[in-house]
């Protein structure tokens, strides 16, 4: 199937309308576009763990999931849904059924990088044939903005705040795709909203991939990162932009550096129109060296990986 | 039908490992754990010997292991772990998460004490930890009832007016470690016994996807959710009776919610479980073969609590010792089964006096001495007498 967007446009939604998440949000989108890479004639069961995805989506006694879906807690969707996807192999050994399934689950960052970060290594080890899709917002959103291991250094969060002691976060992110990379699984991917053909194609990859796939996509939180609603994919695009969240994929091993950056966007540009970067423009204009210290080491590392060095 | 029995000489793990090999279940999820790690063991042998169906995961953590096991379950197939202890507690938010979904997992746990300090012996801790998560929980004296327990556990589960997961305990090392007689039946037996599972709904179901685990809030329905989930308890207690019956009729081993030694005459009664049973019945014995007017109750199911049936059965004793292998910490006031069976005694009419000892912590060994001297003073006790003390903690050094 193509990835032309008037045939994207035809696919059926996985995800119905009518969910409650904010106007803005960029996790439906990137659910939305992930969900274009399903094949026509496969069925998907999706788990979520605890997060802004899972409480919008599932209000009972409503649905907006026309799949089957299952949460379970906070820190387990990889083990819950490697155990739906053990099920199904049971089954279709026994001949119990015809159809074809793929499982995916859609995981915000404190479920993925922080509470559920051994059930995800667990689920990546054992080799399921599962996807893992991190929506990315760069805090806990749903308990209201608090700090986690993908926040970046500087960020004003609810528990990284800025006071006389403090400029915000003060420990830059941990690289989770790099982690899940390091589980020498078949294939490893980081996308963006803002470039949705290159994350549907990343997307058919991961359906199409026999073992375990992870996917980490930006999605920017406009309540969090306090910025007016509409800008949502504008800014997930100044990430790409300004290689603070590059666009790449690791297919059995191999780095290949998806959408390249021509001309680097200074970070100011990404980080300026944040209000959760705010006191740093006020006040710690040093760590806005830092963090641009930090990105241009992290993208210099990435070329060589990707052989464009 | 005639069943087929085997006699063998198993350890209580092995005894496990192989109701679980007869059970056949689709997938198992299990993550070692002393004193429990023989049944992993022994099972995963099995698999990789092909005598069963079951796909195995391996996980990493029994947190992991617990929600595999609800994953693989939410799909309609038969879906089973077995833990001890730190592992059970591990696993204590996906207990309550396994229930409240009305999954029927069956769990072995052998019974091991929680940390600190740590000690990996058996005592009830780690269970009656889990003991209001919505999980049904068997006692096991021996081998042989660990065996027949996993068995029965299928039916009660799966059960319509159940529809709960269930554990199956027997005492660490004391049981799990110790090779005993039990009769094996053959697989078709079982496999007739059991049947097959019919799910209400499946996550595999390709013409009716289904959402598991939904949000449900303030203005939702979670009380009722949860009413309906004691409903599924207060069933259980008839249909562990009724599937008991029927294993004994097939089987030749009947089982009900709790077995009694001497009831019919007893004026006093101990009220255990588990392989303290057997220990406890060795005294209960020689004081009636001597004319003393003592019986004992061994408690099967813990939860449900039979606490109707245990009133009527207690009803007009003089006196009651409840023996527990747990403690609730809760400022001296006894340990679990005792807080509980004295609470059921509160509306008779004709109340026995009750005491309690707590014995066996961490594995502290519980002789037929410490008994005798137990239960010296339970029969010790005068009709009108006022209790000053009625916890005692048997075989502590002080």
């Amino acid at each position: 199937m193509s990835t032309k967007l008037k045939d994207l446009a035809k696919k059926p939604q996985i995800l119905s309308g009518g969910h409650r998440l904010c106007a803005g949000c960029g996790a439906p989108i990137a659910v939305r576009q992930v969900l274009m890479g399903v094949p026509d004639d496969v069925k998907i069961v999706v788990a979520c763990p605890t997060g802004c995805l899972e409480v919008s989506t599932t209000i009972y006694p409503y649905t907006s999931w026309n799949c089957s879906y299952i949460h379970c807690a906070f820190e387990n969707a990889a083990a819950t849904l490697s155990g739906v996807e053990t099920a199904y192999r049971s089954c279709k050994e026994q001949g119990k059924i015809k159809e074809e399934y793929r499982f995916i689950a859609f995981g915000g960052d404190g479920g993925t990088y922080d509470i559920g970060l051994q059930s995800l290594s667990g689920a990546l080890e054992r080799g399921h044939r599962l996807i893992y899709v991190c929506y990315n917002n760069e805090a806990y959103m749903n308990t209201g903005i608090q700090r986690s291991g993908a926040t970046i250094k500087g960020t004003w969060t609810t528990t990284s705040p800025f006071g006389n002691n403090s400029y915000g976060k003060k420990e830059n992110q941990k690289n989770l795709t790099a982690i899940a990379a390091a589980h020498n699984i078949p294939y490893v991917a980081q996308g963006s909203i803002s470039h949705w053909k290159d994350l549907v194609r990343k997307a058919k990859k991961a359906f199409a991939t026999d073992g375990p796939v992870f996917l980490n996509v930006l999605t920017p939180c406009h309540r969090g990162w306090r910025f007016p609603m509409e800008k949502t994919v504008e800014i997930a695009k100044l990430a790409v932009q300004t290689c603070m969240w590059p666009l790449y994929e690791v297919e059995n091993g191999k780095w290949n550096l998806t959408v390249k950056v021509r001309d680097k966007k200074p970070i100011e540009e990404y980080l300026k129109p944040q209000g959760r970067f705010a006191h740093l423009f006020k006040k710690s204009p040093e760590v806005l060296a830092a963090i641009q210290e930090n990105i241009d080491r992290e993208w210099e590392k990435l070329l060589h990986l990707c052989g464009e060095k | 039908m005639n069943s087929l029995t085997k006699t063998a000489a198993l350890v209580g793990t092995d005894a496990v490992a192989e109701a679980m090999r007869q059970i056949n279940p689709d997938v198992v999820a299990a993550y070692p754990i002393t004193p429990q790690t023989a049944i992993v063991e022994t099972f995963s042998q099995m698999v990789a010997d092909g005598l069963v169906k079951t796909h195995m995961i391996a996980v990493e953590s029994e947190h992991s292991a617990m929600s595999a096991t609800i994953g693989a379950a939410s799909c309609g197939i038969r879906a089973m772990t077995c833990t001890s202890s730190q592992g059970l507690a591990l696993m204590w938010e996906l207990l309550y998460i396994a229930s409240g979904l009305r999954l029927p997992i069956v769990m072995p746990n052998v019974n091991r004490s929680l940390s600190a300090p740590i000690n990996i012996h058996c005592d009830h801790g780690d269970s009656m930890g889990a003991r209001d998560s919505g999980w049904i929980q068997l006692f096991s004296e021996n081998a042989q009832e660990a065996y027949d327990n996993t068995i029965q556990a299928i039916r009660i589960a799966e059960h319509p007016d159940v529809q709960l997961p269930v554990m199956v305990l027997m005492d660490g090392f004391i049981i799990s470690h110790s090779i005993d007689r039990l009769d094996i039946q053959d697989d078709a037996s079982v496999q007739n016994f059991i049947g097959t599972r019919n799910p209400t709904y499946s996550l595999l179901d390709a013409q009716s996807p289904v959402s598991v685990g939904t949000f449900d809030s303030l203005y939702g329905y979670f009380f009722e959710f949860k009413r309906q989930q004691e409903e599924g308890m207060s069933n259980a207690l008839k249909v562990i009776q009724e599937v008991g019956k029927e294993f004994g009729s097939l089987f030749g081993r009947p089982y009900g919610l709790f077995e009694t030694v001497g009831m019919e005459d007893a004026e006093y009664a101990v009220v255990a479980t588990s392989s303290a049973a057997g220990t406890i019945r060795t005294e209960v014995e020689r004081l009636r073969s001597k004319g003393i007017p003592i019986g004992m109750v061994k408690l099967r199911s813990f939860r449900p609590f039979p606490a109707v049936q245990l009133a009527k059965l207690l009803s007009g004793l003089k006196a009651v010792a409840v023996f527990d292998r747990s403690n609730t910490f809760a400022g001296n006031i006894g340990g679990p089964i005792f807080i509980e069976l004295r609470s059921s005694l509160y509306e008779l009419e004709k109340r026995p006096q009750i005491i309690n000892y707590v014995f066996g912590l961490g594995g502290r060994d519980l002789s037929v001495e410490l008994v005798k001297k137990a239960v010296s003073r339970l029969i010790d006790i005068k009709p009108n007498e006022i209790i000053q003390q009625n916890v005692y903690y048997l075989g502590l050094r002080e």
